[in-house]
């Protein structure tokens, strides 16, 4: 026996990333606008869409429900009347903390997506491991609500650089809170110069309709877009 | 559970390029902007390779420290904190020279003797 030295050099999540461009090539093909939609566990992603997704104007509206265990968000988007499909990742070792390519792949069966406009893929509740894994999207949103604190970029900086839109969510709480939000900004700003941000409160619907516009734009310059070949 | 998923990532990669050949060592190379623990990613890796090829392989991390550029007036640092803001003119655009790698730079593994000599 003798030890040889095997250069590989490849990151290590390239696998993942493989699958996320299958995905991708699949969603193109229909010409389905997707959005991964990434917070912390209990920051409101799911009540967002239940406020949002009422009047889409047109837009055919698909969802994929991330969570370790349970239907209860795929239950709360039934009165939608749209496509939900709920992952559970819990097989395994206690259930895994994202969705990764291969787990939105494997229920992408189960979608009409030449029915679908927009995918909105909720991931699990977790502000580290979602960031990690592509899963196929053309867009990545996050939502950070108020409760958290205004220190989350800072201590969670991949997760906030990783996406193109910022939605600080339960701002009808603010007059209740210790929250500054300005230093909230501050540390945005610093992590992530110049992302976009939305502060909402999917609660009393307050900035809610600028999601609701910025989501129906993006479904319609992908119809734009595929019309042009 | 992090660095669980993140180490089976690792062995699979591993995996691939070990083609049925018994691992020693993985090098590892792990930025210092990815939010990798490395005690828990050695943790996770003792366990994913259980009764595997990769079973008591050496997993040696070695961290790549986080160097940032400013597009805008050409100053270079090195943060210790999260900021993405230029220092110097505080307005340019900044671009990540290093600090976000998870690679698995190389492994050494077993091989049985081949005889080359002529016959």
């Amino acid at each position: 026996m003798h030890r040889t030295k095997v250069r590989v050099v490849e990151d290590a999540l390239d696998a993942n990333t493989t699958l996320a461009q299958a995905n991708r090539a699949d969603f193109d093909r229909s010409g389905v606008m997707v959005v991964n939609l990434m917070s912390a566990p209990g920051a409101g992603k799911t009540m967002l869409l239940q406020k949002v997704l009422t009047d889409m104007e047109g837009v055919r509206v698909g969802v994929l429900e991330g969570d370790v265990q349970g239907s209860l968000d795929a239950d709360r988007l039934s009165h939608l009347h749209i496509p939900v499909v709920q992952i559970q990742t819990d097989n395994g070792f206690g259930g895994e903390c994202h969705l990764d390519a291969n787990m939105v792949r494997s229920a992408l069966h189960e979608l009409p997506l030449d029915d679908i406009d927009l995918l909105i893929i909720e991931n699990v509740g977790n502000l580290v491991c979602p960031a990690e894994f592509k899963v196929g999207e053309d867009v990545r949103i996050m939502v950070a609500s108020v409760t958290e604190g205004e220190d989350k970029p800072v201590k969670y900086p991949l997760m906030f650089r990783a996406c193109e839109l910022v939605i600080c969510n339960k701002i009808d709480l603010l007059p209740h809170l210790d929250y500054d939000l300005e230093l909230f900004k501050h540390h945005l700003d610093g992590v992530h110069p110049g992302v976009e941000t939305m502060f909402v409160s999917a609660r009393t619907g307050e900035g809610t309709e600028q999601l609701r516009r910025y989501l129906i734009d993006l479904a319609t310059r992908r119809k734009a877009e595929a019309a042009a070949g | 559970m992090h660095e669980m998923a993140l180490s089976s990532a690792v062995a699979a990669t591993v995996e691939k390029h070990a083609k049925g050949r018994p691992v020693k060592v993985v090098n590892l190379t792990i930025g210092k902007l990815r939010q990798v623990v490395p005690d828990s990613l050695l943790f996770y890796f003792d366990i994913v390779t259980r009764d595997t090829l990769m079973q008591g392989a050496q997993l040696k991390i070695e961290i790549v420290p986080a160097r940032l550029h400013c597009t805008g007036c050409g100053e270079r640092w090195e943060p210790d904190f999260p900021t993405f803001r230029c220092p110097a003119c505080v307005t340019g655009v900044v671009e990540v020279l290093s600090g976000e790698e998870f690679q698995v730079e190389s492994i050494e593994v077993e091989e049985d003797e081949v005889c080359t000599a002529p016959k």
